[in-house]
């Protein structure tokens, strides 16, 4: 029901390249979502955003901080997963999890997953897109220091996690 | 001559057009190959799914390759495009939260987006985590700054910091990846099938 990975893997790298052929940059993920969080802040408290040393590198007097190439790009990925999902039958509500765990600790365990991948990405300036496949396409360094890291990192506590999965 | 934007070769304003566009084809491309299933994700920690190690070895491969060869053909300028930084205990650090959070969620930013397109809650609830977790950095930067800001080595690529020929790093990096398809084919037969 799935592409195969080789296939799906083939036509990604594909669309690196196309990327940075064009814009000299990769892809990413997690940046559209930093710029929803300081566009949050920025609109409930402006004072606090603009007093703030991280909130303030995202801002400027003439422009939402939502205007940014990477948000565009996600909503891209929204709507492409939707048709994607939508010609393949995917699309319903609901929680995805093991028969062995209940959907509240699915969510639970999702919204602390969550919680650390974001912390996570500010640290290392990007995600699995943005910091290891887009930094790995160009041969960075920090690329692949993030790459090995997230992955050894997954392997040493896969064992603690493995009620939610297996 | 690549990269097209930068050099000015098509208006800027064409810059959020072609945005969407990527992510419209990257979204598709992940939710086709099964990324937006948390369950098939984690399979690569658990050794009864092998979809993340291959999709994201042979795109890396793939762009690479592909990056070098347009290089070496004259259509790309690999000196203009965007190098990631390298903040060594930054991406050390982060990478080793990110790891956790991975395992515990079951989604990267990226596929997280793919599940929230198809309806899965468990995805909507990651996001909302992500951007908690964006909210908890901003609020404590001070705390953080010093390895966000410090340690920075430059934006440098394996060539910089070892000296190695690109087209032989390309290679080698090419045959651990097929070696470790084979691994994790020889893996997945050993491992108690997961149904999902």
């Amino acid at each position: 029901m799935y592409w195969n990975p080789y296939f799906g893997g083939f036509l990604l790298g594909l669309i690196i390249i196309f990327t940075f052929y064009l814009t000299g940059r990769g892809l990413g993920a997690s940046g559209a979502m930093k710029s929803s969080v300081v566009a949050i802040v920025d609109g409930v408290a402006p004072t606090h955003a603009q007093n703030n040393a991280y909130y303030s590198l995202f801002l400027s007097d003439e422009d939402t901080p939502l205007n940014t190439w990477l948000v565009f790009e996600a909503l891209g990925i929204l709507i492409g997963a939707f048709i994607s999902g939508g010609l393949a039958g995917r699309i319903r509500w609901r929680v995805q999890h093991s028969p062995k765990i209940s959907s509240k600790r699915r969510l639970a365990f999702a919204l602390g997953g969550g919680l650390l991948f974001g912390l996570g990405a500010q640290i290392a300036r990007g995600c699995t897109s943005g910091a290891a496949l887009s930094g790995m396409a160009v041969l960075s360094v920090g690329g692949f220091i993030t790459m090995l890291a997230i992955f050894g990192s997954a392997y040493a506590v896969a064992y603690f996690f493995r009620k939610n999965w297996i | 001559m690549g990269p097209i934007i930068p050099n000015g070769l098509i208006p800027i304003e064409w810059d959020s057009i072609i945005a969407i566009f990527i992510g419209i084809c990257f979204g598709f491309v992940l939710e086709s190959s099964g990324f937006s299933s948390s369950r098939k994700l984690a399979g690569v920690f658990y050794g009864y799914d092998f979809a993340v190690l291959k999709v994201f070895f042979t795109a890396a491969v793939v762009s690479v390759i592909g990056i070098y060869y347009m290089d070496y053909l004259g259509y790309l300028h690999i000196e203009q495009l965007y190098i990631h930084p390298t903040f060594l205990w930054g991406a050390i650090i982060g990478g080793v939260i990110m790891g956790v959070g991975f395992v515990a969620g079951g989604f990267c930013p990226g596929t997280s987006l793919c599940a929230v397109a198809i309806g899965k809650l468990d995805a909507w609830v990651y996001v909302l985590g992500i951007m908690l977790g964006v909210l908890l950095f901003s609020e404590l930067f001070t705390f953080f700054e010093p390895i966000y800001d410090g340690y920075f080595l430059g934006n440098i690529t394996l060539m910089d910091s070892f000296g190695w020929n690109p087209y032989w790093v390309i290679f080698i990096f090419s045959i651990i990846a097929i070696v470790a398809f084979a691994v994790a084919n020889v893996v997945r037969k050993r491992v108690k099938k997961v149904f999902y």
